[in-house]
């Protein structure tokens, strides 16, 4: 934008301001509702607020594409979607209303499963193949790195285990959580410490 | 929301400058209400938001293959501007009105405020080539050869226009305002 030439008549046409903030709302849910009906939404996006904080919940046409926790910076996360599925993406819209009703189901205690059309286009080789196995570890268990290593094929990988839970682009619904340490201790999380552990407390499986 | 530069140090490692693209998001965010006083100026408040829905639609498909240099604003004022000669076009083959359902239009409360009235009436009177120079220039804030890029024609003759259109405007909008108030 040039503002070299800003011009004096700028007081001339303050009337076209008015009303923005309500124009802006009914403009871009007009925006969000043609852009899905065209099939031209690649990525919809918005955030729920859970007992670990807010998350963001993002999903192309083919399911759940990512879920973030605010300590991973949502707007970076956006960023990085933009970069490697599309940038045609918009916050709002109806393809996150079943997603969100379970997660919040989930963190109210009365969902123990995700029945959800997911999308890991995020994820590849191994790390795909891990996130493949974690459903099976079930709600209130554990599955120490190890484990999950040999489940996976590589009972060696455990270092690679750690990597694809760390980069796990669906925490959560993937429950990576459940995957802790051999001896007991929790291990690290994308969510940080606390939010693993609130999760496995939540899920009855640790004190 | 973060910087362009930023985005590109955090994950640079491969991605080229040139291939960091915003999420569309950011673009309605920051552009969206430009756009708007743009269509506002150049269609008049009742037409304003089919336009500026058409236009970010529009940009929203074409947004994947734009060049990552382009001048964003500069981009979807020529959409919306290409939009407002297709409305134009189309309602003068109208031989016979359509009818309009009276929808609760949404920008009516705007469009019902008398200095919006005097405004748009103001900027209606003007020739098309007028109040789009004086739209894209004095309210989007584009250069007369931005302006020019835009509407075509030199940038002299964008220049012109939007002076030409400013005057007028004056003109109309202070006789306006003496109708209204009379001064004793």
């Amino acid at each position: 934008m040039n503002t070299t030439s800003q011009p004096d008549n700028a007081d001339l046409f303050t009337p076209l301001q008015g009303a923005d903030d309500d124009a802006r709302r009914r403009l871009h849910r007009r925006l969000v509702d043609a852009a899905e009906a065209e099939g031209v939404l690649d990525v919809a996006y918005r955030t729920v607020d859970t007992a670990v904080g807010p998350l963001l919940l993002a999903a192309t046409d083919r399911g759940l594409v990512r879920v973030a926790y605010a300590r991973q910076d949502h707007d970076a996360v956006l960023q990085t979607l933009s970069t490697k599925v599309s940038p045609r993406i918009l916050r709002g819209g109806s393809r996150l209303d079943h997603a969100a009703r379970e997660i919040e189901e989930y963190f109210a205690g009365r969902r123990q499963t995700f029945d959800l059309p997911l999308d890991l286009r995020l994820a590849t080789g191994f790390r795909l193949g891990v996130l493949q196995h974690l459903p099976t570890i079930g709600y209130g268990r554990t599955e120490s790195y190890s484990q999950v290593a040999t489940a996976a094929g590589s009972p060696r990988a455990v270092r690679a285990v750690g990597t694809a839970c760390a980069t796990n682009p669906l925490p959560v619904v993937v429950p990576c959580h459940r995957v802790v340490r051999s001896d007991g201790s929790l291990g690290e999380y994308a969510g940080g410490a606390e939010a693993k552990r609130t999760l496995l407390t939540l899920e009855g499986a640790a004190a | 929301m973060r910087t362009l530069d930023a985005g590109t140090s955090r994950t640079g490692r491969r991605e080229r400058l040139q291939d960091v693209k915003k999420p569309f998001e950011q673009i309605v965010d920051e552009h969206g209400p430009a756009v708007l006083r743009v269509c506002r100026a150049v269609l008049g408040p009742a037409d304003a938001e089919d336009a500026w829905a058409e236009t970010f639609l529009s940009a929203l498909k074409a947004y994947p293959d734009l060049d990552p240099a382009a001048n964003v604003e500069a981009w979807l004022v020529t959409i919306a501007h290409r939009r407002a000669i297709d409305v134009k076009r189309a309602e003068t083959r109208r031989a016979v009105p359509v009818a309009r359902v009276p929808d609760a239009r949404p920008s009516r409360d705007l469009a019902d405020d008398e200095d919006v009235q005097d405004l748009w009436r103001a900027l209606k009177a003007l020739p098309a080539k007028q109040r789009q120079t004086v739209a894209y220039h004095h309210i989007a804030g584009f250069s007369h050869r931005e302006v020019a890029e835009i509407v075509g024609g030199s940038e002299a003759a964008a220049r012109r226009s939007a002076a030409d259109g400013i005057a007028s405007l004056r003109r109309t909008l202070t006789t306006a305002h003496e109708e209204r108030e009379p001064r004793p």
